[in-house]
């Protein structure tokens, strides 16, 4: 077993058992904060896969991160209020459940990705961050306009959404969710860097000219990676507005496709678990450090420089080396 | 005749003022190696380029197959079966050996959209690459990372990518540069037997080989095609002598 495997097992172990103990502790306090961790990292499990797997420099994340968040939002805030979200031609009422919920936010944030992607892959480097940026700037600023639902000041829901056969409202239940939906993330990044695509995408992001020659289309593969990391850091933006039972344009602003992207980079880019890390670092940070300073952020910056610097696989390359090949 | 696998027909590129193509109509027979000399700079690349599909020619033609393919891209080009080879490494460097190998068979088999099966897990497209890499000397490098290999590996990691196209043609650009004696040795005797699996338009600077090999030779100077024939035609040529094989050092 390499030393990533060990690693990564330990990283399972942490995520189950920590939260786990905090909870027989009666700290629901630390359990919250470790489901935002694990959403976070659900998110940047999607960034990953585009920019990891892809080499596609997405500044625009929060984009999907947002159209997730908001389609919990709005349907939730449709239930809660017994108005259908629309009645001609057809009837579409509000839900108040969780796996619907997510259906439409992965169906949603995917289509955003699509579009996004098919006008942002014609361009690429700084141009491709520029675009995608843009893109995200946009939808910001139609929520900040987009009174129905609440504009500038969000769109609260009263009561967490619900799962068959769960109590969402314990925290350790919604943390439990929250936990298996990220594993199944992780999986899913797994499976398809091993796989035939995986290794298509991988080479489309280190020679492009190969890939053609060898009669594959890698902007093609690029735009199905980049719908497929959409549609997973749409899906962590449903649960992130549950966890808060709050939508707002915060989470479609720049600022968020920043933080997404930092955990990426500070845990690995193209690391399996480097989101894991990377959202963990940052959230335990938030919390010790942003009680003791609002600059706390700076501290950050000065890891990152670090890591960027000195540690090009992040914190996991810190720890486990370089990543392997596939033989 | 029979009608040529793979032809050009009064291909012209410039760059800027640089005629790096100027009308170059030439074809590639089925069963030959067809052998494109002349000196750096003579436009050989570009013509490659042209021939395969990176580049556009800003007038004359691309045939393959009895298709007219100027107006295709690379991959399409690729599809219908034209394999080519880079005189610049363009390898997946952060791969090993055998997933280049890999990528080129799922490219042949059109099979990039699988994502639950493992790329490299046993069985018939694995042979492939594998049969590849031992074609050109690299069976025991499979796991190696492109990154470590030498110069000359890379150039053999490059053919066996080819190889697992199963094409219709290859166009190979330096396939033999920093082989070494024993490495060119094993590579002519590959394209020597490859010839009739494929026909190679082979563009090579070292003259032993090109001369053991070619059926014909073209000799491109200045972006112009100032002769072709056998070789014996071509050692004959006086104007050939004159402008490429006497500046020879
Ligand atoms: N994209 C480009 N833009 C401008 N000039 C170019 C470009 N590509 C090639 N050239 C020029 O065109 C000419 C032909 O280049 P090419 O690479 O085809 O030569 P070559 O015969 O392959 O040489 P070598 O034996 O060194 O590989 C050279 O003068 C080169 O500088
Ligand atoms: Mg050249």
């Amino acid at each position: 077993m390499s030393r990533e495997t060990i690693l990564n097992a330990l990283l399972v172990a942490g995520l189950v058992a920590l939260p786990l103990g905090a909870h027989l502790a009666g700290e629901p306090f630390t359990v919250t904060l470790a489901t935002r961790a694990v959403i976070l990292a659900l998110a940047a499990v999607g960034l990953n896969i585009a920019l990891g797997l892809g080499g596609l420099v997405s500044l625009g994340h929060a984009a999907f991160f947002g159209v997730g968040g908001y389609a919990m939002g709005i349907l939730a805030s449709h239930a809660q209020s017994y108005v259908p979200l629309m009645e001609a031609p057809f009837l579409i009422e509000g839900t108040k459940s969780m796996p619907v919920i997510w259906l439409v936010a992965v169906v949603a944030s995917a289509l955003a990705a699509l579009l996004i992607g098919m006008l942002s892959l014609r361009t690429s480097g700084v141009y491709f961050i520029m675009i995608t940026l843009a893109f995200g700037q946009m939808l910001y600023y139609f929520a900040i306009g987009w009174a129905p639902y609440g504009g500038e000041d969000g769109l609260p829901i009263y009561v967490r959404n619900g799962f068959p056969g769960l109590n969402t409202l314990v925290p350790i239940q919604f943390y439990a969710l929250c936990l298996v939906v990220l594993l199944l993330a992780l999986a899913l990044h797994a499976v398809i860097a091993r796989s035939p695509f995986g290794l298509a995408l991988d080479a489309a992001r280190q020679v492009p000219e190969r890939v053609r020659a060898v009669g594959l289309n890698p902007t093609r593969l690029k735009l199905a990676a980049f719908t497929l990391s959409g549609a997973i850091t749409g899906l962590s933006g449903a649960l992130f507005a549950d966890l808060n039972r709050f939508v707002s344009p915060t989470m479609l602003s720049w600022q968020m496709s920043g933080e997404i992207m930092v955990l990426v980079i500070l845990g690995g880019t193209g690391r399996l678990f480097g989101p894991v890390v990377g959202a963990a670092v940052f959230v335990a940070l938030d919390h010790h450090l942003g009680g003791l300073t609002e600059f706390w952020q700076v501290w950050l910056g000065v890891i990152l420089l670090a890591v960027v610097l000195f540690a090009r696989g992040g914190l996991i390359g810190l720890i486990a080396g370089e990543r392997r090949t596939d033989a | 005749m029979p009608e040529p696998i793979l032809s050009a027909r009064g291909i012209t590129k410039s760059f800027g003022a640089l005629k790096a193509s100027d009308d170059i109509t030439l074809d590639l027979r089925a069963g030959e190696i067809h052998a494109v000399i002349g000196p750096n700079g003579a436009g050989k690349s570009t013509l490659i380029a042209q021939l395969c599909g990176g580049l556009a020619p800003d007038a004359g033609t691309v045939q393959f197959l009895g298709h007219d393919v100027t107006r295709e891209g690379t991959a399409a080009r690729a599809r219908r079966g034209l394999a080519r080879t880079f005189q610049i490494s363009a390898l997946a460097m952060e791969h090993s050996v055998i997933q280049n190998a890999t990528l080129g068979c799922v490219g042949a088999t059109g099979t990039p959209w699988r994502i639950v099966s493992r790329a490299l897990r046993r069985g018939p497209l694995r042979d492939r690459a594998e049969q590849a890499l031992a074609r050109v000397g690299l069976q025991d490098h499979a796991a190696t990372r492109v990154a470590d290999l030498s110069h000359g590996q890379r150039r053999q990691l490059e053919v066996a990518v080819a190889l697992t196209l199963q094409p219709k043609a290859f166009v190979m650009d330096e396939p033999m540069a920093g082989l070494g004696a024993e490495g060119s040795a094993q590579m002519t005797r590959l394209l020597h037997d490859l010839r009739h699996e494929a026909p190679i338009l082979l563009v090579e600077h070292d003259m032993d080989a090109v001369f053991a090999l070619a059926d014909r030779i073209s000799v491109l100077v200045y972006g112009q095609v100032i002769a072709t024939g056998t070789v014996d035609e071509i050692r004959a040529h006086p104007e050939v002598r004159a402008a490429y094989l006497g500046d020879e050092t």
